[in-house]
């Protein structure tokens, strides 16, 4: 305790202490990590029964050995289709860590073929929404423009205007997607995973998820602005206004009026 | 002339003792030791550099650089070299000056003395008598020339109606306030989405979907689309039904699962969108405030004061959901609740 006490520190360090704390704001609302995912292969009894057993050892602990969900822990898998396993076991979320507001993007803990045979045992169980193909999540092919209109419409009160991510209630955010797979995208608003709501085919058409899909493909260039701070909006933009833009006029002011030496 | 010359040197009556001014003067470095006067003026002349270096690296990032939506790096590269480049030629003139004037420049206490702010009594008297005159030669004060007084009241008054009237009249022409306690909803209207302005069947909208919906026609306005567009839009979530409790007096006014509430806050009126799917809740973005939309949008959290209004909805015969009525409240901030 006494060496502790007698430690003196540099006066720059609450300086460098803030800096580190701004940046790391700053980051954190970018850090949801993906890997890519490769077109969908047909799926043959084998694949099922291989994802069966994946699944009676990795998920049946929570979501039950028949995927009939267990009541006010893990939501029944029957009906979610394969694009529903490829996301949430495909982004990391799925295994679940520990459960929380909010289910995070994690290390994917399985191959794709594993992700694969997964996704064909729940499609197995019961009709459901299935992984798009390659053509159907092609940015080249949509038009970013229209896609833009539809995301400020239906994503960017969550999302951000450009994809950034943004705060939710309790604890839960919605995230970045500048690291998201189109597939992965797709996949999300085709089921809605966790908080989000479902943007099915009637509602948001094949054609138009395309196009939102290169809208967002085309904010992976950078903003032209200058430094973006992470597009997560007013708090990240506050923060630093406020703390480094008022702190140099404060420290220019002390300069100013202390005599010099 | 001036009429205080008489007490320019009159100084304030003390109404305490005067600490005074510390009899000592400690001088700078710079004023002893010439090596610390020649490193000040280097450290003054390199911020003026830095100011200059600035100026030609603002000029530099412009002409080499480009600004274009074809390359998004370069851009974001030339915009902030030139601000960059702009920031060091104003700080470096701006440090500069004040190094200077802290460190060079002639370094001694002075006493500047406060003087009374009274005048003196000849000039309050003068002016009295003025003012005095002025009135007498006018005749004001004394019963006559009521004509003379009156018109001239009735100009001033008047005069500010010439811009008055103009700014108030161009804010509308329409003065019907009854028509903020209305959107453009009407019985079998159609919910249709935005922007495209389809309309959506009941079977479409699947359990834990979302759709931002404008009124059938909007798009079809020639005039006022925006204020329209701004009373209308509508929520349309389909919940499972086990999970919605119906409030008392709507049994109605939802269809299976799927209810529609108005999307305008009712705090001031932001657009309320985010919908969380598994707690129902609807959350505004701009001061938080939090909807249930599983209890008619009550508020759970927030600002707010009121539920959102919830449009009544109906399904037609080629299945398509359309609306019972208009709201049956004001939509938005609670202020309008009170013009009801």
């Amino acid at each position: 305790m006494r060496r502790l006490s007698l430690t003196r520190y540099h006066r720059a360090a609450p300086l460098v202490l803030l800096f580190v704390l701004l940046a790391g704001i700053t980051t954190a609302a970018s850090f949801v990590q993906s890997t890519p995912a490769s077109a969908t292969a047909e799926a043959s009894a084998d694949d099922i029964s291989e994802g069966s057993k994946l699944f009676a050892a990795n998920c049946a602990t929570c979501h039950g050995l028949d995927a009939q969900g267990t009541e006010g822990v893990a939501p029944s898998l029957i009906g979610v289709g394969a694009a529903a396993v490829d996301f949430q076991v495909g982004t990391g979320r799925m295994p679940m860590q520990a459960s929380g507001p909010q289910a995070i993007a994690k290390t994917v803990q399985f191959n794709q073929d594993q992700i694969d045979q997964l996704a064909a045992y729940v499609a197995s169980l019961a009709p459901g929404p299935a992984v798009p193909d390659a053509d159907a999540v092609d940015p080249a092919l949509g038009n970013a423009a229209n896609g833009m209109a539809l995301f400020r419409t239906n994503c960017a009160m969550c999302h951000g205007s450009v994809g950034g991510g943004g705060a939710l209630t309790q604890g839960k955010y919605a995230p970045s997607l500048w690291a998201t797979t189109p597939t992965h995208i797709y996949e999300a608003m085709l089921v809605g995973p966790q908080s989000m709501p479902v943007f099915n085919n009637a509602n948001i058409t094949p054609e138009d998820k395309r196009d939102i899909i290169a809208y967002l493909d085309e904010q992976r260039n950078g903003a032209p602005g200058g430094a973006a701070l992470g597009a997560i909006g007013p708090v990240a933009e506050g923060l630093w206004a406020w703390i480094l833009g008022m702190g140099i006029i404060v420290g220019f002011t002390v300069w100013i009026g202390v005599r010099s030496s | 002339m001036s009429i205080d010359n008489a007490h320019d040197h009159e100084v304030v009556e003390e109404e305490f003792t005067d600490p005074g001014v510390p009899e000592y003067h400690r001088p700078r470095r710079a004023d002893l030791d010439p090596k610390a006067a020649r490193k000040a003026e280097l450290q003054t002349a390199a911020l003026f550099g830095l100011s200059i270096i600035g100026t030609v690296m603002a000029i530099w990032a412009w002409a080499t650089g480009s600004v274009s939506s074809e390359n998004i790096a370069e851009t974001q590269r030339t915009t902030m070299l030139i601000g960059l480049g702009i920031f060091l030629a104003m700080i470096g003139i701006g440090t500069g000056a004040i190094h200077w004037a802290k460190t060079l420049m002639r370094d001694h206490e002075m006493i500047e003395e406060r003087h009374p702010m009274r005048s003196s009594d000849e000039a309050r008297e003068g002016a009295i008598e003025k003012l005095k005159d002025g009135a007498k030669d006018s005749g004001v004060g004394i019963g006559r020339r009521g004509l003379l007084k009156g018109s001239l009241i009735t100009a001033l008054a008047i005069a500010p109606l010439a811009v008055l009237v103009p700014a108030v009249g161009n804010m509308g022409g329409d003065w019907d306030v009854s028509k903020l306690k209305h959107s453009m909803w009407r019985q079998g209207m159609r919910l249709t989405k935005d922007p495209s302005g389809e309309p959506i069947k009941a079977s479409d909208v699947t359990i834990g979907s979302v759709f931002h919906v404008i009124p059938e026609g909007l798009n079809d306005l020639e005039h006022h689309k925006l204020e329209e567009k701004a009373k209308a839009v509508v929520l349309l979530v389909r919940l499972d039904p086990r999970d919605l409790n119906i409030q008392p007096g709507r049994e109605d006014w939802s269809f299976d699962g799927i209810v529609a509430y108005s999307k305008i806050c009712t705090h001031v009126g932001c657009p309320v969108a985010l919908y969380e799917q598994q707690t129902h809740h609807l959350l505004c973005p701009c001061h938080q405030s939090t909807f249930d939309v599983a209890n008619g949008a009550k508020v759970v959290f927030g600002p707010a004061k009121r539920p959102l209004p919830q449009l009544p909805i109906a399904v037609d015969d080629e299945g398509y959901i359309v609306a019972q009525s208009d709201f049956h409240e004001p939509i938005g901030p609670s202020f309008w609740e009170r013009l009801k």
